[in-house]
């Protein structure tokens, strides 16, 4: 049996603005196993990111976590210190240009975040983080150069040892690759991937791009509208999407090969609705195929573990 | 230093003959007032070596009683006023380094807590700033000038007098540097470096001294040149209207305001030598500021 690290009851992200309450993440109960990679998917604005930043206390005002429990080994999260967090969840940021600070050296960095986590003296700090840039495939020599003196993928490899360096049980990564080039984006996701694993590291891997979660996640959720679509097994999630927005997303993810050269790209209709006019019902419900009376008046429930839709409800 | 040489700003140091007469021209005043008094003939803050006799002597010529001669002439009380330049030259250099350095702490501390903290803190320190700015800063300096002085011992006003001026020139100059500090750390606290900061729990003041504040600092540098100019100008002014450096401790504003009682009675050189003094030294430094400014903006290149 699998053993959960995280769990999230019920979460609920809000923002108080001009025009009222919005929520930003909407009742969102998952859960984390140990030594698991999950990954989450959406469009823009569907949580994602506000959902990472919710697990690690990084929610700046107006916005709050308004309801719901976050469950880390069996310890309510959301009411221990910022700096506990810090230790047992890191983060790796979308964009290495500026999530390292320029005006310091990148072993200036790695050993102040190992030193606000561990006893260590400051020269132990030092070997760490050398042995970490060194895990990342860096010349520890290197431990003095500044961040403009590294590329891009080599920045987002110098932030994973940064999230690496206090050993955290879980990393959360918000987009790691979408900055970099494609051909190093596999790269680092492989590194990312293999370290993690070796550790037994959990990671949560907060992506809009289907190819990088097929390749790097063991279970898959999909958010909409602040919302938990889907979610299941990556293999299962992919070849038998069980909601009609996961259906979407996969007919419109583009494939290279020749029966597909030529044709055009599918699309869902419409776009997903503002936060401040969600339609009553299933949030998806104005661009769904199958929607029906059901779907537009009442929200549907996660059906057996899996998929948020009334469909599901009906078949079984 | 190999370094330094090698970069950039120092090419363009080498190229731009307006940099480097100006940064000579302030380094010579500054070297002139560090030394004054090696290179001052006679001490002009020690009223005991004046001779009465002296007084009014055109530069170069003769005194006709004493038969002593100045470079530069003397003032109505006998006083050299080349060596009484170089003193001046070293209080005004002295109060307007000072209080700029006052305006600069103040106003980036106040621009970083602003930015960084935001809310209504942020709104309290530029509704202060904007209300400032709606007055002349000779105006606030005087003010404050005059508050200082009202609250200070009689037995106290001259031996403060500099330190007072210090503290009103330099409350009256920190809103640049504030703004220009919170508009800069309103953009870098957004960036992620600064989250990550957050993330491993660092406090407030962690992230803004260590994190934010030396990625702000480059502005920084080019309003504390200008202000320099500024703040210079604001004792010479402050001064000339009699409520800066006592009579005793002349400064450059001093001198000219000694100066202008006998302009019109024909000795011209009291008031000529510390005014082109002044307005050389004024000149270099905002000369200075703006190249410095130039060169460090990544948008006017």
């Amino acid at each position: 049996m699998t053993e959960t690290l995280l769990e999230l009851k019920g979460l609920e992200v809000t923002f108080k603005t001009r025009r009222g309450v919005l929520k930003a993440v909407d009742d969102l109960s998952l859960t984390v196993n140990k030594g698991e990679i999950l990954g989450i998917v959406g469009e823009s604005g569907a949580g994602k990111s506000m959902t990472g930043a919710a697990i690690i206390g990084l929610i700046d005002p107006p916005g709050r976590v308004s309801k719901g429990e976050i469950w880390f080994e069996q310890e309510r999260m959301d009411e221990h210190p910022q700096q506990l967090r810090g230790k047992q969840i890191s983060m790796v940021f979308q964009d290495p240009l500026t999530s390292l600070n320029p005006l310091r050296t990148v072993g200036d960095q790695l050993v102040e975040t190992i030193l606000a986590h561990m006893y260590v003296t400051k020269a132990q700090a030092r070997q760490r983080a050398q042995d970490g840039l060194a895990e990342v495939g860096i010349d520890p020599d290197r431990i003095n150069a500044y961040p403009h003196a590294f590329s891009g993928g080599m920045r987002q490899r110098v932030v994973i040892a940064l999230a690496l360096a206090t050993e955290p049980k879980l990393v959360i990564a918000d987009e790691p690759t979408t900055a970099l080039d494609v051909s190093v984006q596999a790269q680092v996701l492989d590194l990312l991937k293999k370290l993690c694993r070796e550790r037994g590291t959990s990671v949560i891997l907060i992506t809009h791009d289907m190819g990088v979660m097929a390749q790097t996640s063991d279970r898959i959720a999909v958010m909409y509208a602040g919302r938990l679509a889907e979610i299941g097994d990556t293999r299962e999630v992919l070849s038998n999407p069980q909601h009609p927005y996961t259906q979407g997303l996969m007919a419109s993810t583009p494939s290279v090969d020749a029966k597909s050269f030529g044709s055009e790209l599918f699309q869902i209709p419409g776009a997903m609705p503002k936060l401040d006019a969600l339609p009553p019902g299933c949030a998806f419900n104005p661009r769904c195929s199958q929607a029906h009376e059901r779907c537009r008046t009442s929200r549907p429930p996660m059906v057996s573990g899996r998929a948020a839709c009334w469909l599901m409800e009906d078949a079984s | 230093m190999q370094r330094f040489l090698q970069s950039d700003f120092f090419y363009a140091f080498t190229r731009s003959p307006l940099a480097m007469v100006s940064l000579l021209v302030v380094v010579l005043m500054v070297l002139s007032a560090v030394f004054a008094n090696f290179i001052a003939p006679t001490n002009p803050f020690d009223p005991a070596s004046l001779n009465l006799m002296n007084g009014f002597t055109p530069p170069m010529e003769a005194n006709m009683f004493t038969g002593e001669s100045f470079l530069l002439g003397t003032d109505d009380q006998g006083r050299d006023l080349f060596s009484a330049i170089l003193f001046g030259l070293r209080v005004s250099l002295f109060v307007g380094i000072m209080a700029v350095g006052l305006a600069m702490v103040l106003g980036v501390l106040l621009g970083l807590i602003a930015g960084y903290v935001g809310g209504w803190l942020d709104t309290l320190i530029m509704r202060l700033a904007d209300i400032q700015m709606t007055f002349p800063s000779i105006l606030i300096a005087m003010l404050i000038f005059g508050v200082a002085r009202g609250l200070l011992p009689p037995e106290l006003r001259e031996e403060m007098a500099i330190t007072v001026l210090i503290l009103s020139i330099g409350l009256s100059e920190w809103v640049n540097f504030a703004r220009t500090v919170r508009g800069s750390t309103m953009v870098e606290k957004e960036k992620e470096y600064v989250a990550a900061a957050r993330l491993i729990g660092l406090n407030r003041w962690q992230i803004m001294l260590r994190h934010i504040l030396p990625n702000v600092l480059g502005p920084v540098l080019v309003i504390a040149t200008i202000t320099l100019a500024l703040a210079i100008i604001a004792e010479a002014t402050l001064s000339f209207l009699g409520v800066g450096a006592p009579r005793t401790e002349p400064s450059l504003g001093t001198l000219i305001r000694i100066g202008q009682d006998f302009l019109f009675s024909g000795e011209w050189w009291i008031l000529l030598f510390p005014a082109l003094t002044l307005l050389a030294l004024a000149l270099s430094v905002n000369l200075f500021g703006d190249w410095l400014r130039d060169t460090l903006n990544p948008r006017l290149r």
